[in-house]
């Protein structure tokens, strides 16, 4: 069968964008990834196995809902993909389920994930008590701190949560601590990356997990408007997994606009963002050549976004290589408009986002389009975790009232 | 011709390779550390470019990096302190840094610029092979810069010999499945892997590194090796002894080199 989307090469390239840029020491695990994730993944067992749990565990397909009020608003048809409704309230899911399928058929006992927002990290978490497989997520200071009722879910479920306390104690730190995990364990470990980033294959294999969101919304758009295809498909970008999965069955369909909104932060020229599209360049970070944040030297630069889940220097190699040839649109949302949108979108369809994909939101007053146009936005999680920086802000509006 | 060959052809056995961080305990420190490196007795330097996401690197090196990089270092920096450092020794001088840094620099002017510096050697442990076969190798061999590859325990003996068939430099042979800066004795199971590395006969010479962190640990590895490499425990000698970088490198060397009881 033809792929729906866009095949990597042999060494794991989307045109100049991807491979896999590893010290020796990540060789043979690496390798070992990818002679077999192909193969493992399309046997019949593990298809039966994967979309066995994606039905009656994490509760697909998710809803592709007609926002009404939503659409009114904004003069589109807007669609929502729920991802939000998953079991664990996120697209990471999708990704955690497939790779703990293959790491059990690999013969892994011990499962190492990164995390920023931490969704990722409850993702695994709970794969890993499903399958009862000993869990270790590393995750930024700082985000330990501003996401902690995601911290307590990882507990509850038995991982135990490593601190990451290089550089900007962040995402991109704790994807550093969790490769060099992964180099002192070569064997019984798999690393189970969150993301469309890294050395190949994991950027083609988390798309290929996450594209059952794209799989589902055409014929779910079948159904509801007649054709499989959006006019435009939206999703937020910090290495772009949901993006990948909500772009995949559309790659090569010219008809659909492919919008990837990246967190601005204070701004994308405030030397506080994580524009990545926009301040980066051409380079190699964390296996992988892309589009990074970096300086004339190649030092990774501190990004910064108020959504954890955004807050990386770099873009996994599909979104280089998609944004590069024009393909897709990037758009940079700052943090102020993503809870501005964070608390339109609650208050008009009575669903809280996660603040990653209010950013997708905000992206609509920058487009242009028509009022027949058909467009989804990839609702990739659910905001409760987010709940402390959503009061933080309406406590703010309610001093501003006041002033 | 190429310090280094010229050192591994002189059979002088073991070798002691000493790493540093440029830019490390200050950014000044480079020149001093090098001279004090080669009059102590170290037989090549491996001067580690300071990167902000070492993926290889344990946590002394990474400090060790983002200190140097506060501390201002950069490329351009470098080659002027090598160059200086170049004028006073000719011990071999490796330069190990991540692909990225060679990448941004531009690959055609990094060789030449480390060329024209003194530079004797490359090691890039993120650089892919095909990579290097494709474009770097000719560049490199151009300017008469050796490049090493790492190797470790889970390499399979096939990937080995591809490896000794693209290294013009020595064989970096990683100690042990771990990244850097973790000291403990050497292992029976490290021995035997070993053993199985010289039994494969590459042509070129293999240093071993990871996890050499005194006198005891550097003779074992040199008896299975034509030398070894120590970092971690270097920088970590170094640690608060900014006014005095040479009295330091001094006593760290001759502390390896002192005859084991």
């Amino acid at each position: 069968m033809k792929n729906p989307g866009i095949d990597v090469d042999e060494r794991g390239y989307y045109g100049r964008f991807g491979g896999a840029y590893i010290p020796e020491m990540l060789h043979p695990n690496i390798e070992e990834l990818r002679a077999n994730y192909r193969e493992m993944t399309a046997d019949p067992a593990f298809k039966k196995e994967f979309d066995a749990l994606l039905r009656d565990y994490v509760g697909r397909p998710s809803p592709l809902y007609y926002a009404k009020r939503l659409s009114e608003h904004y003069g589109a048809k807007v669609y929502l993909k729920r991802e939000d409704l998953n079991h664990t309230g996120a697209h990471k899911i999708n990704n955690t389920i497939g790779q703990i399928l293959l790491a059990q058929r690999l013969g892994k006992t011990r499962i190492i994930a990164e995390t920023g927002a931490g969704q990722h990290g409850v993702a695994t978490a709970t794969v890993c008590a499903l399958v009862g497989l000993e869990c270790i997520v590393y995750m930024g200071e700082v985000d330990i701190e501003r996401q902690a009722p995601n911290v307590a879910r990882m507990r509850m479920l038995g991982a135990e949560v490593r601190p990451a306390r290089s550089g900007s104690k962040t995402l991109k730190d704790a994807t550093n601590e969790a490769i060099r995990d992964w180099i002192n364990n070569p064997e019984n470990t798999h690393y189970i990356i969150g993301s469309v980033v890294g050395p190949h294959p994991y950027p083609d294999m988390v798309a290929r997990f996450q594209s059952v969101i794209s799989e589902e919304t055409k014929w779910q758009l079948k159904e509801k408007e007649g054709r499989e295809h959006p006019d435009a498909v939206i999703a937020c970008v910090g290495g772009g997994s949901n993006a990948a999965g909500a772009f995949y069955h559309y790659l090569n369909d010219e008809r659909v606009r492919l919008i990837a909104v990246e967190a601005a932060g204070l701004g994308v020229d405030s030397g506080e963002s994580a524009a990545t599209s926009v301040l980066g360049t051409e380079g190699i970070i964390h296996g992988s050549r892309t589009l990074l944040m970096q300086t004339d030297d190649g030092q990774i630069v501190e990004p910064y976004s108020i959504s954890a889940g955004l807050d990386y220097p770099g873009i996994g190699p599909l979104h280089a290589f998609l944004i590069d040839s024009k393909r897709a649109e990037a758009i940079s949302v700052t943090d102020e408009k993503a809870l501005e949108a964070a608390l339109f979108v609650t208050r008009t369809e009575g669903i809280i986002p996660a603040l990653e994909t209010a950013h997708a939101f905000a992206a609509f007053e920058q487009l242009e389009y028509g009022p027949e146009d058909v467009i989804v936005v990839c609702l990739s999680g659910r905001g409760d975790k987010d709940l402390a920086t959503f009061t933080k802000y309406l406590d703010q509006l309610k001093d501003r009232d006041h002033e | 011709m190429n310090r280094l060959t010229q050192l591994f052809r002189s059979g002088t056995p073991d070798l002691l390779n000493v790493y540093f961080t440029a830019g490390y305990p200050r950014l000044d420190s480079t020149v001093p550390i090098i001279t004090s490196l080669a009059a102590a007795g170290a037989n090549l330097i491996e001067i580690g470019m300071p990167y902000s996401d070492p993926m290889a690197d344990g946590e002394t090196i990474q400090r060790s990096s983002m200190r140097a990089l506060k501390n201002g270092m950069t490329l351009d920096l470098l080659f002027e302190q090598i160059t200086e450092a170049r004028r006073q020794t000719e011990i071999p001088l490796v330069m190990m840094g991540y692909y990225n840094q060679v990448m941004q620099y531009g690959p055609e002017r990094f060789v030449s610029a480390a060329a024209k510096a003194g530079v004797d050697g490359l090691i890039l442990p993120d650089l892919p092979l095909h990579e290097y076969r494709q474009d770097f190798r000719q560049l490199a061999e151009a300017a008469d810069l050796q490049v090493s590859f790492l190797i470790t325990p889970q390499t399979s003996e096939a990937r080995v010999r591809e490896i000794g068939a693209v290294s013009t430099g020595f064989i970096y042979v990683v100690s042990s499945s771990s990244i850097t800066g973790k000291s403990g004795g050497i292992t029976d199971a490290q021995q035997a892997y070993f053993a199985r590395i010289n039994a494969l006969d590459l042509p070129q010479p293999k240093l071993i590194g990871f996890g050499i962190s005194d006198a005891a640990s550097f003779r074992t590895a040199c008896a299975y090796a034509d030398g070894a490499i120590i970092g971690s425990a270097f920088i970590r000698a170094l640690a608060g002894r900014e006014d005095d970088v040479e009295k330091a490198t001094r006593e760290f060397v001759e502390g390896i080199l002192q005859p084991v009881a």
